[in-house]
């Protein structure tokens, strides 16, 4: 039931990295589970029919020994290294990692990412119409976990007859699935580099969902989560809540460096509520072109399977017990400017790493940019990367 | 500064590096204690065939450590190895970094637990240049290898090699081999004596655990 299409190479790149991405072979394709192939749910629950959309660059060798897993965050696609669809934007969420020549390179590896259970860009996710009545599912969709994304996920694989991953690689909500991965899968995965992230999400960052959730639920058109059914789009408040998350990417020292004090397109201030500073100016603008691509139960959905995270209470409490005897090779990476995913969290991980004897580096980059640092120009981060990554690709025997 | 000139040759070049390599069978797990940019553990890697891992306090040395392709964590003698479980592995290594923690004896009990093995060098301060150095100018020494001042230098426990050896006695250390380094030659010396701890500028150490 796969339908593949190919998609043409991103054009007008705006900068050398995006021009690399360009160069990218992309295949985008949707794979179909039917009833024979339910989704078990760690909350109980079973889905079943449903769909994964994703990905692929790269070609696939002979042995099937050179496949990265891409993990993307909690708004993040399938559309990891080509043109999105709907904001035309091209090269890609990671134009500067994955391509011709960078650290996840496509002239060697056959790379794939795929949409998560629960969002909007073609995988199942609560805006598809639920078999059972007919209608979009809504609050009806069941709630869903980092577990069942990652589940799904080796459900795609097994479906493509991928059993190997040489690397699962990805940044804070991706980051956390490729922990997943490494824990679930220890045999499928050759080297994973978890960036930016925790092995629990923090007290905090359950607290600024809560706050995106309850703006998205005080939009009157929000409609008790049936605005689909309704002709309507509780864009306000999602744009409010895109907003408030925006700034938990970003840091102090990056919100001044870029914006300041400086006020948009006036001289002095309005005394009013107008956007006086560039910073509101530019927040409103992150909020209402969310909107055109993001589905606010998606959003809803996905921050709740962030919140529920916590690793090591699947392994008694312990982390270390999530990666016992694990052959492994670990990377994680965090960013000294980060405070959504500070770098003791990550260190954390390195921790529990070391406790089970694992083979691990750990890198923290000097950066003012913040948590979003990851999907940015790093070269410190590249390069680290892309000794890892070659190193690893030497193991596997992928260098010959 | 004029005498400087006469002991510039304590611990130079790294002579012993080239020493702990030959101390470490082939194959082993190996864990590197301040591990710099990893020059030791990429040369171990190569000639020995080890799997190896390393802890660096500097971000630029982990990062240059990493970016070569090799295992290694941003952390801290004195705090990180309580995390390895015991017997994690066959060597841990400490080289020319113990004169720089904060609890030296702590430092080296880790190691006992997490290592069936350990192979430590440091900076012999015991050795005559800098005894005569102290005698004659009644300064701290300062030499090419110890070669900042005493309130800039982070070697904060530096020790002769007949303290550590007395210290290694105390952890219920046993003394497997210890290489006296003077300029570019070094002597295989078993367990290090009074000579030793007056000609010695680095000495490295292989102890295991006293059965």
């Amino acid at each position: 039931m796969s339908q593949h299409k190919e998609i043409p190479a991103a054009d007008s790149a705006d900068n050398s990295a995006a021009s690399e991405a360009a160069r990218v072979n992309a295949v985008s394709a949707v794979e179909y589970f039917g009833p024979d192939a339910p989704l078990a749910l760690d909350s109980g629950a079973s889905l079943s029919p449903f769909q994964i959309a994703y990905e692929t660059y790269g070609t696939l060798n002979a042995d099937k020994s050179n496949v990265v897993l891409i993990c993307h965050a909690l708004t993040g696609d399938q559309f990891a290294a080509s043109r999105h669809p709907l904001t035309g934007k091209p090269g890609g969420w990671w134009a500067r990692m994955v391509g011709p020549g960078l650290p996840i390179d496509t002239d060697r590896f056959f790379v794939i990412c795929q949409n998560v259970l629960g969002s909007c860009m073609g995988t199942t996710g609560p805006k598809d119409i639920d078999p059972a009545t007919g209608k979009p599912y809504g609050l009806s969709f069941p709630v869903i976990t980092i577990g069942d994304m990652v589940r799904a996920q080796a459900m795609l694989l097994d479906r493509l007859g991928i059993k190997d991953l040489f690397c699962v690689i990805g940044g804070s909500m991706g980051g956390m699935q490729t922990l997943q991965w490494a824990a679930a899968y220890p045999d499928r995965v050759f080297s994973a580099i978890p960036i930016a992230t925790a092995a629990r999400h923090s007290a905090q960052n359950i607290a600024f969902h809560e706050v995106g959730r309850q703006a998205i639920m005080a939009d009157p058109d929000w409609q008790g989560g049936a605005y689909i059914d309704q002709g309507a789009n509780p864009s306000k408040g999602l744009a409010v809540a895109r907003m408030a998350a925006h700034v938990t990417y970003l840091s102090e020292a990056a919100l001044h460096r870029k914006f300041g004090r400086n006020l948009q397109n006036r001289e002095k201030v309005t005394y009013g509520f107008d956007a006086d500073f560039q910073i509101e100016s530019y927040l409103r603008h992150q909020g209402m072109t969310f909107v055109d691509r993001f589905d606010a139960n998606s959003y809803l959905y996905i921050t709740r399977a962030m919140d529920y995270f916590d690793l090591a209470a699947d392994y008694g409490g312990i982390l270390a017990n999530a990666f016992k005897d694990t052959k492994t090779r670990f990377c994680v990476v965090s960013f000294t400017s980060d405070w959504l995913f500070p770098t003791p969290g990550n260190r954390q991980i390195v921790h529990a790493l070391n406790a089970a004897a694992a083979n691990v580096s750990f890198v923290e980059i000097e950066t003012d940019k913040g948590h979003d640092a990851f999907l940015l120009d790093e070269p410190e981060m590249f390069s680290t990367l892309r000794g890892f990554i070659d190193a690893a690709a030497t193991r596997r025997g992928l260098n010959a | 500064m004029s005498n400087s000139s006469i002991i510039e040759n304590v611990g130079a070049n790294r002579v012993d590096l080239t020493l702990i390599a030959e101390m470490i069978n082939h194959d082993a797990r190996v864990l590197d204690v301040g591990c710099g940019d990893g020059d030791l553990l990429e040369l171990l890697t190569r000639t020995k065939n080890v799997d190896g891992r390393g802890i660096e306090l500097s971000q630029e040395g982990v990062n240059a450590s990493v970016a070569r392709g090799l295992s290694v964590i941003q952390g801290d003698a004195d705090t990180d190895l309580r995390d390895y479980p015991d017997d994690a592995f066959d060597y841990v290594i400490l080289s020319q970094t113990i004169q720089a923690t904060r609890n030296p004896r702590e430092v080296l009990m880790q190691m006992k637990r997490i290592g069936r093995r350990a192979v430590v060098s440091l900076p012999n301060f015991g050795n005559w240049r800098i005894r005569l150095q102290l005698l004659l100018t009644g300064r701290m020494p300062v030499t090419r290898s110890l070669d900042q001042k005493w309130y800039d230098t982070p070697n904060i426990h530096l020790c002769t090699v007949r303290d550590f050896v007395t210290l290694c006695d105390e952890l219920g250390f046993h003394i497997d081999d210890a290489v006296s380094v003077i300029g570019d030659s070094a002597k295989r010396v078993g367990r290090p004596g009074m000579l030793d701890n007056l000609t010695a500028e680095t000495a490295v150490l292989l102890l295991s655990r006293k059965s």
